[in-house]
């Protein structure tokens, strides 16, 4: 009942998308004002996909099985909460959630553009409609989240356990809003240029949109992240897997747009870099499902794999493309030269920097990505890309980049000259005995290490000063790269100082090293709703006698039958005591892995800072100077 | 003249990209491994553990002779799992264990097998994981038995004792 009225109201949504078009057009031509009908179509479109959106939430909820859907990625026995996330968790949910943003954000856009020219907000609107119109039809003819199974199966299959976890069930909604925000910059910008709209005003109002996507991608990275952190169980948080690095590139690209809006905004130029960033972010995002969709790549993200899914998404993507290359080369025409002109020792020159050094990162994970695709096209030689190849790429870069982070926010616009530089080359020296003194007590490569070292700690330093004494011209960006500079250093000394152990125990046994000892002391098993769960217990005591009591967790759940290893991580602010368990066949063994990672939970919260950042400058729009 | 240029170049670098994406779906098992068996084992050369020579495939498969292949990984916990049912299969029977160590640490994989005893005649590596792609596995762990050159059965996931006796009968 809930699915067919779901498959109805999408047929409804798509035809909702044609009256929108045909009133636009007609609104575009003849009118003066902005007719709200059309206001209230998209409307009654977003009611449409939400009314199918709560169809599928519904069949999940009663495990309605005729839903092919649902059969697919859920079971009774499954909690609440996961039926509902459940939604979401496979190809054709997540869609139907992509398509219900996708209305959102446009309609959100209709209401709060009032005062913006309205044959812009028309064409912003006729874009979009066809980004829409492209993601109902997909739906409906490749991935139809309503699918009628005869007869009906008594059981489903079961959602996959790894995917049953707090942080999935938020991150893919978040990750969208990111996403999918970017289509609207992208719809805006093309309308902006065909009508040569781009101005100062035009750059603070979709300004607003670029940070409203750059944080929720930003937080939707980092929820993936902690995912993959605490549920993976391999100790580690970011892999360089296929499916992570397509989301980091429309980050890159949208960072490096934010940085360019602000300069719009106050100085009106770099708008071809505008441009080109919003074309890319959002063609990035799609290229991004694509790759992840389509089954061209391998990754532990697994969907079902159709390659006539493919073959659509291709299809529509490269249409966009060409239609974006159409528009900026028949269009966009560069401002006067005299605007354009600045000294080199200035705020445009340190983020024209800015820039190709993060088209550089862009262009080291896109390589990396889909290299492998076309070299096996081409010469069916079949390679696989790991994070030595990107580690080796982008780390010597990050050096320079720091550097430009710490002085490029303190340069005037136009033509400047640098305040304090006495104290500017105090702060290096500073850095760079710290970081020096560190890396000497350690058994690793002293130079590279030390200048990584001390050009984040001079983030770090210059940042900080400036929140001390209040000499900052611009406090969301101060927090923000801030925040970058405790990433950075987090990162660091987490790789540099991590440690790890494997061994096999049995109860009572314990394991000593020169710094601790590890006694396994028993074992206890519960029946949970879906899963049985074996808990085995461990005293990890240090040398000088501090304990604490490790808990690391095996699950074997019934559908699908699948075991899972839960580590037991306990965290402080220094480090996180990481602790795997698995058993060992046919033996009363069990295998033991445990992990000391220092300063891992500073990742998560420098991400949170330099989140906030954004939030800061989206909500307090007082930009001083 | 000069603006004409840009549009072209990345008009045709674009269609090429579209045509290199589109071929790419056609072969959509690039990275699925078929399944089918009694397919032939592929050829391939490879550095042998704990020395530095290299090793052909066509010297390590010998006709009417069983092998198992076992593609393995110090970091992999399953492969702890069904370790000693490789061991313990190859105390029983006479096959030849080949182990082929999959993107691993020398260190690791040197302590795992100090650990648990080796059950490989020979151990291969494969730093980069592309020999393990060749083989068509799904990942590791992965067990093939080779009969003639022939793969006659694939073990995807661990071992067990189910799947260790299919192969005892097997090879009678």
């Amino acid at each position: 009942m809930a699915s067919s009225i779901g498959l109805y109201s999408l047929f409804f949504g798509l035809s909702s998308s044609f009256l929108i078009i045909f009133f636009s057009i007609r609104n575009f031509k003849n009118l003066n004002i902005f007719d709200n009908k059309i206001i209230s179509l998209t409307f009654l479109q977003l009611l449409f996909v939400i009314i199918s959106f709560i169809g599928l939430i519904l069949s999940f909820v009663n495990s309605d099985f005729s839903n092919e859907t649902v059969y697919n990625h859920s079971h009774t026995t499954k909690p609440l909460f996961y039926k509902i996330s459940g939604t979401w968790g496979n190809h054709e949910g997540s869609l139907l959630l992509w398509l219900l943003v996708l209305t959102l954000f446009i309609f959100i856009f209709l209401i709060t553009s009032k005062q913006q020219n309205k044959q812009y907000r028309i064409l912003t609107l006729l874009f979009q409609q066809i980004i829409i119109i492209g993601f109902f039809i997909f739906i409906i003819k490749t991935s139809n989240p309503f699918n009628y199974i005869f007869p009906v199966p008594i059981e489903g299959l079961g959602l996959n356990p790894i995917l049953q976890d707090p942080a999935l069930a938020i991150h893919p909604p978040i990750l969208y809003l990111g996403y999918v925000g970017s289509s609207i910059i992208f719809s805006s910008t093309l309308a902006a240029t065909t009508l040569k709209y781009i101005s100062k005003e035009w750059a603070k109002h979709i300004k607003q949109w670029v940070l409203v996507s750059w944080i929720f991608l930003t937080l939707g990275i980092l929820l993936g992240s902690i995912w993959a952190y605490y549920e993976l169980g391999w100790g580690g948080f970011w892999f360089w897997d296929p499916v992570e690095n397509v989301s980091l590139m429309p980050w890159l690209a949208l960072t490096t747009l934010l940085h360019c809006i602000l300069v719009l905004e106050k100085r009106l130029t770099l708008t071809s870099w505008v441009v080109v960033l919003s074309i890319s972010t959002f063609t990035l995002s799609m290229s991004g499902t694509f790759l992840v969709r389509s089954g061209i790549l391998n990754s532990v993200h697994t969907f079902a794999n159709d390659p006539d899914r493919g073959l659509f998404i291709l299809i529509f993507l490269f249409s966009l493309i060409f239609l974006s290359l159409f528009i900026f080369f028949f269009f966009h025409r560069t401002q006067n030269k005299n605007i354009n002109s600045f000294y080199w020792l200035s705020k445009e020159t340190s983020i024209l920097v800015n820039n190709w050094f993060m088209m550089y990162f862009l262009t080291v994970v896109l390589i990396g990505t889909i290299y492998p695709i076309f070299l096996e096209v081409i010469s069916s030689e079949k390679i696989s890309v790991g994070p030595p190849f990107y580690n080796k790429l982008i780390i010597p870069f990050l050096i320079p980049f720091l550097l430009a982070m710490a002085i490029g926010p303190k340069l005037n616009w136009i033509k400047s000259d640098l305040e304090n530089k006495l104290n500017l080359i105090l702060f290096l020296v500073i850095s760079i005995l710290l970081s020096a003194f560190i890396v000497s007590l350690l058994n690793i490569n002293f130079l590279l290490n030390t200048i990584l070292v001390s050009s984040a700690f001079y983030l770090f330093l210059i940042t900080l000063k400036d929140f001390l004494i209040k000499k900052f011209k611009n406090l969301s960006q101060n927090i923000a790269h801030f925040g970058f500079s405790l990433l950075i250093l987090s990162i660091l000394f987490n790789n540099i100082f991590s440690t790890e152990i494997i061994t096999n125990l049995k109860i009572g046994e314990t394991f000593k090293t020169e710094k601790f000892k590890i006694n396994f002391q028993n074992i206890e098993k519960k029946e949970e709703q879906n899963f049985v769960s074996i808990t085995g217990k461990f005293n990890v005591e240090n040398l000088d006698g501090d304990f604490t009591i490790m808990e690391p967790e095996l699950r074997i759940y019934n559908q699908p039958n699948i075991v899972t290893s839960e580590a037991d991580i306990k965290t402080n602010i220094f480090e996180d005591k990481f602790m795997t368990m698995n058993i060992v066949q046919n033996q009363e063994y069990f295998n033991i892995r445990y992990q000391t990672k220092p300063f891992m939970i500073w990742i998560w919260i420098s991400v949170l800072i330099i989140s906030f950042g954004g939030l800061k400058s989206l909500f307090i729009k007082k930009y001083e100077k | 003249m000069k603006n004409k240029i840009l549009p072209i170049f990345l008009s045709v670098f674009f269609l090429i990209s579209f045509f290199i994406f589109y071929k790419g779906l056609q072969t959509p098992n690039i990275y699925i491994p078929k399944t089918d068996i009694q397919k032939r084992i592929p050829i391939f050369e490879a550095e042998i553990f704990d020395t530095v020579n290299k090793i052909n495939s066509e010297d390590i498969f010998k006709e009417n002779k069983f092998y198992l292949l076992n593609i393995w990984a110090s970091w992999c916990l399953p492969c702890r799992d069904e370790h000693s049912l490789l061991i313990s299969l190859n105390n029983q029977k006479d096959i030849n264990i080949i182990g082929l160590n999959y993107k691993d640490n020398y260190e690791n994989a040197k302590k795992f097998l100090k650990e648990l005893g080796s059950p490989y005649k020979k151990i291969l590596l494969d730093k980069d994981g592309t020999i393990a792609i060749e083989w068509g596995a799904y990942g590791v762990p992965e067990t093939f038995l080779i009969y003639n050159k022939k793969i006659i059965k694939k073990i995807i996931g661990p071992l067990d004792k189910n799947s260790v006796m299919e192969i005892k009968e097997l090879i009678k």
